[in-house]
């Protein structure tokens, strides 16, 4: 029989589970989003070579698995870091794996933004660098902030994707909200109990979240 | 005013201006005509540097566009433009597309450029849609919107690239209107239009282009008066537009 009770005393620790996984998330996302803007600027460049180096970026990152990517940053930042700043600087398990997921997202978020950017209409452009703004002015003041009122939802939908895949940094032994329920289940011998409880907590945040998602597409399609 | 020199431009090999020159002085208006794909919004837009020609020169107010030490952005900020389509900023409020760029590269403060935006609106009628946003007003008024962010910065000399062609016919001289309000206190122009009314009270010259070219550049009084002095291109044009 499923004995769901042992749950209630497990919960602040599991509560600490979700702050740090719902961490990783925002911040992940936030320094992805900027990266990302970043790379699709530079792919949109009439820069030959900024263009390239951002292409090839992009197609990199979102050629290979995430688990290599955080496995392998967990081993490099601390060698880099090393490498520049001449001393052993330890760095975490946490922040290696929050370098890889801005890393890794703003592959994808660089392919959401640059189509937001591209779908703005050319003649705005040409509005506000006939009125004397400077390029920066325009992509700040003019597409930019209409690019990201379009493309919202899409961020969203693929911030949703990046919630799920911070379960990946149990591979370096982070705990974050899968892993601590893993772990609590293992330690008290109801493994089972506390895997169902961590896809119902995840499904329900997921489910909530695609549905705001969904009621944004309606209301910005309008 | 405005000085267009030899200009020639191409994209890619097809030649799209061929030797255009003409002058604009002071305080003239001028009309551009010319069926459609004929470069004339291609050369407007050379004007203020938004499309770069590749041979010859425009001289804006003693200012070189091809002279690569020129300063684009300051040199368009003392133009202004009217598109087709209005152009004016979604994401912002009327009073906020007024007030922008008179802020943010003119560097006024803010009051400032929200009295000058909120006199302008007002001389364009349209005072009480200063806090609508652009998606809530018709066509006509948008364009008028647009007439009074470009005023707002205080430029030397207005450029019209088909004010009027997107709108719908009850809504075409309510910007005329503006436009012949602003001609007849000696604002410098040159627009492209097919409103051949509008050319006739208040263009002092007429240019018609095809294929590139500026086959016709005249006195008004010329333009529409004896036809048969025209060229066989400018009269067929003609023809066809007056016809109705």
């Amino acid at each position: 029989m499923m004995d769901f009770s042992a749950i209630v005393p497990a919960l602040p620790g599991l509560w600490d589970g979700l702050l740090m996984t719902l961490q990783l998330m925002v911040m992940g996302v936030l320094g992805g989003v900027v990266l990302g803007t970043l790379l699709a600027l530079m792919r949109l460049s009439h820069n030959r070579l900024l263009a390239t180096i951002a292409a090839t970026y992009v197609n990199y990152f979102r050629s290979i698995p995430l688990l290599l990517v955080i496995t392998w940053f967990y081993f490099a930042v601390p060698f880099i870091l090393r490498w520049i700043t001449g001393e052993d600087t330890p760095v975490g398990a946490f922040a290696s794996c929050l370098v890889a997921f801005v890393m890794f997202e703003a592959a994808y978020f660089c392919e959401i933004v640059r189509a937001g950017i591209q779908a703005i209409p050319r003649g705005q452009m040409g509005a506000a660098q006939a009125l004397g703004m400077s390029y920066g002015q325009t992509m700040r003041l003019i597409i930019l902030p209409q690019a990201f009122r379009k493309m919202t939802p899409l961020l969203l939908q693929q911030s949703i994707i990046l919630f799920q895949d911070t379960s990946l940094v149990y591979t370096v032994g982070l705990m974050d909200f899968l892993n601590a329920a893993r772990s609590r289940g293992d330690i008290i011998g109801q493994p089972h109990e506390f895997l169902i409880f961590a896809g119902l907590v995840y499904f329900t945040i997921s489910f909530a979240a695609a549905q705001v998602v969904k009621l944004l597409q309606k209301r910005l399609a309008v | 005013m405005i000085s267009i020199k030899n200009v020639n431009k191409w994209y890619g090999s097809f030649q799209v201006l061929t030797d255009c020159s003409t002058e604009v002085k002071k305080g003239e208006v001028v009309v551009v005509c010319g069926p459609s794909g004929s470069g004339k919004s291609t050369l407007i837009k050379c004007v203020n540097a938004l499309e770069p020609f590749q041979q010859g020169d425009i001289v804006v107010d003693n200012t070189s566009i091809a002279d690569p030490r020129t300063n684009l952005p300051k040199l368009r900020s003392r133009v202004g433009m009217v598109f087709q389509h209005f152009e004016l900023f979604p994401h912002l409020s009327i009073s906020e597309n007024l007030t922008i760029a008179q802020v943010k590269v003119l560097g006024r403060s803010k009051d400032e450029a929200i009295e000058k935006g909120l006199k302008l609106l007002d001389r364009v009628g349209l005072l009480a849609h200063a806090n609508k946003h652009p998606g809530q007003l018709s066509g006509g008024q948008q364009q008028r919107v647009a007439i009074a962010r470009a005023l707002a910065m205080d430029p030397v000399v207005m450029l019209f690239d088909e004010p009027t062609s997107a709108l719908d016919p009850e809504m075409v001289n309510e910007v005329l209107d503006v436009m012949v309000q602003l001609a007849q206190e000696g604002m410098t122009m040159m627009c492209v239009t097919h409103e051949m009314g509008f050319a006739r009270k208040v263009a002092d010259r007429v240019i018609f282009m095809d294929a590139g070219q500026i086959v016709e550049d005249c006195p008004k009084q010329a333009f529409f008066g004896d036809v048969s002095q025209r060229s066989e291109r400018a009269q067929q044009f003609l023809a066809k537009i007056l016809q109705h």
